[in-house]
């Protein structure tokens, strides 16, 4: 057992066991309260709810290490979705074959990119607080946005986008393997290439990073579009997940992906954070949400729950600091 | 005037800039600088300018507050269900009580953040959801329109009937304003707690060792901005006569933006009164004035976004060093 903790600590990092057995319990006791949980249905509707939220919390990951925020996220994918819609309504709307797609999930990303490296350049150059900088961003997107849509939805899209959204191959849902295909992107990302390794550097030390030799402009630079592009990809998901664009969709998802970074023990002064641990707390959140949600509660009471249950990690995580620090001096 | 230029940078080149805006809209638009058009500024932002002196307390301290909008609407769900229950209630009673639960929900904040040495902008995204999915759940969205008369009913200190027939009032959340933003300038100017607030953000291991209670740095600064959450949640009700539970969610970032617009710096030690109402009013006269210049309403979040963008972009010039004349040599 001990074995196994250390293993899993190493390989993963430090917050991995811990997650994984409040997974288990979890499952343990909503299997146990409510009769249809653990059955194959259940599961494939969380396979299908989790990767919105899941490459979303991925695209915060990022600039969050940096030591940074981008709290644009939600915005950049809508923009992104609108690019690909007004793309598609071009070619015909329902009619539209697969390269007005390919072409427009091009250009989405190319609006997601741009909008990120605006964010990087003024953050990086001009030394403004991440915060601020993104905070306007999401702003000026929203308003683009409702411009440019009235604050109406775009819908009439090709047939062949539900295999994207609602599709599975081998079992498998297709907005998983996306998911998936992001997060291991993401992983070797950060912890094999020196662009990563830059990323932790500057959250721990942006001068030392700089003393170090790294052009950390151009690194925070390429943070911030990377994140765009992240978000891209989950605006063209949520695209065919909704079958329709309204700017504002997923609004209420933009603290919740705060939420399971620092859940998935992200340092929220920068410089600490892994891809899988963050996974895992996202499996955690949606599993206590459709637990609560086939108990018969709402979704405004698994909104509670996920903020109490942070609450719960961080003060569990300081329990834990401070018996750490006890027992040396004990023994 | 120097002085002023260098003790308050931002404020001033944010004054510049808002006495420019205002001079361009009272040559572009005949109904921008009437009396009744700035009345009405005034009223319709004075619940704004409330909740950015609170949340500029926590700022000055180091710390974010992302629940406060929140906490407002739960404040105003529970004013409404205990005005009932003791039936009736008055202004007096009902400043009170609505200061008192906004504190006792910011001091949640602070005594997360103390006890636990959670970061401050982690405990405020739990509570944020935390508050809201209980509030959701408890109240199941409904609106309520039950208020007691003398919360629903305007309150008019001051009007006048211009020559043309035009009435401008002004109301009582100005008053309310009026007294917050003395209040807030009294405690963080002229008391050993303001400048110990000021130390603390600056720097929070300094100020301790220097003696000054920390955890009591964080109870007053996360309980004032509390109180000023009640209180403007209170005031948001009087001005729409109705209960809402999720209209306030999303205004924290509004309100946020415009006070780091008026300077408060995000990590602490920096931020005046002046500042909050200047970042406030800068937002709402460019609203105003585009819509008077009959710009489409989708456009107005699109040039906020553009402007405060703009403004972080251009806050490293020093106006200062440009006024003051050259010196010969060195000194």
């Amino acid at each position: 057992m001990t074995v196994l903790y250390t293993r899993l600590a190493r390989a993963f990092g430090a917050e991995v066991p811990g997650l994984l057995g409040f997974l288990a319990l979890v499952l343990v006791v909503f299997g146990i309260m409510a009769p249809n949980f653990l059955t194959a249905a259940n599961f494939g509707s969380i396979a299908f709810q989790l990767p919105e939220l899941g490459i979303l919390t991925l695209a915060m990951l990022i600039p969050i290490i940096s030591g940074g925020f981008n709290l644009a996220i939600i915005y950049t994918a809508n923009m992104a979705g609108l690019t690909l819609a007004f793309v598609l309504n071009l070619y015909g709307g329902p009619e539209a074959g697969v390269l007005p797609f390919v072409f427009g999930s091009v250009l989405a990303i190319g609006v997601g990119a741009a909008s990120g490296a605006v964010m990087g350049l003024v953050i990086a150059y001009i030394g403004a607080h991440p915060i601020l900088v993104s905070l306007a961003m999401m702003i000026f997107l929203r308003g683009l946005g409702e411009f440019l849509t009235k604050g109406g939805d775009i819908s009439g899209f090709p047939p062949y986008l539900a295999v994207l959204g609602h599709g599975s191959v081998l079992g498998v849902p297709v907005p998983l393997i996306l998911f998936g295909v992001c997060a291991v992107v993401w992983h070797v990302l950060l912890t094999r290439t020196r662009h990563g390794f830059a990323a932790r550097m500057i959250g721990s030390n942006i001068r030392a990073t700089t003393y170090a030799g790294i052009h950390t402009k151009r690194t925070l630079t390429l943070i911030y579009t990377l994140s765009g592009v992240m978000c891209a990809v989950a605006g063209i998901l949520m695209l065919a997940r909704f079958n329709s664009v309204r700017v504002g969709h997923g609004e209420a998802l933009l603290l919740v992906t705060v939420l399971a970074c620092f859940l998935g023990g992200v340092d929220p002064f920068g410089g600490f954070g892994r891809v899988v641990p963050v996974v895992i707390a996202l499996v955690v959140l949606q599993v206590l949400s459709s637990g609560l949600n086939l108990l018969g509660a709402n979704q405004h009471l698994s909104t509670a729950v996920w903020g109490l249950f942070l609450i719960a990690v961080m003060v569990l995580r300081w329990g834990a600091g401070r018996y750490r620090q006890r027992k040396p001096g004990k023994g | 005037m120097r002085n002023f230029l260098r003790a308050y940078p931002t404020e001033a080149k944010l004054l510049a800039v808002l006495i420019l805006i205002c001079a361009v809209l009272a040559l572009t638009s005949d109904s921008f600088a009437t009396l009744g058009n700035l009345t009405s500024l005034l009223n319709n932002n004075a619940v704004n300018v409330i909740w950015a002196v609170g949340l500029l307390v926590v700022l000055i301290a180091g710390g974010i507050d992302i629940s406060f909008a929140v906490a407002a609407s739960v404040v105003q769900y529970l004013c409404v269900y205990a005005f009932a229950a003791i039936g009736g209630g008055n202004w007096g009673i009902g400043l009170l009580f609505a200061a008192s639960i906004g504190a006792g929900l910011g001091l949640i904040n602070a005594f997360l953040i103390h006890q636990f040495r959670i970061i401050s902008i982690v405990v405020t995204i739990s509570t944020f959801n935390a508050f809201f999915g209980l509030l959701m759940f408890f109240s199941s969205g409904r609106f309520l329109y039950n208020l007691p008369s003398w919360w629903s009913q305007r309150v008019i200190l001051w009007e006048h009937q211009s020559p043309d027939g035009t009435w401008s009032e002004i109301t009582l959340p100005v008053a309310v304003m009026a007294v917050a933003m003395a209040s807030t300038w009294a405690l963080i100017r002229h008391t050993t707690t303001g400048r110990q607030l000021y130390a603390f953000g600056d720097n929070a291991e300094g100020a301790r060792r220097a003696g000054i209670s920390i955890g009591l740095m964080q109870a007053i600064a996360f309980g004032w901005c509390g109180a000023m959450a009640g209180i403007g949640g209170l005031m948001q009700a009087h001005i729409t006569k109705e209960v809402v539970p999720n209209a306030l969610v999303g205004r924290e970032l509004d309100v946020l933006a415009a006070v780091v617009l008026g300077g408060a710096r995000l990590g602490g030690g920096r931020g005046s009164v002046l500042g909050c109402f200047l970042g406030v009013a800068l937002v709402a006269v460019t609203q105003n004035g585009l819509n008077l210049l009959g710009v489409s309403p989708y456009a107005f979040k699109m040039v906020v976004g553009v402007i405060i963008l703009l403004a972080i972009s251009t806050s490293n010039i020093d106006l200062a060093q440009i006024l003051a004349p050259k010196r010969k040599g060195r000194e």
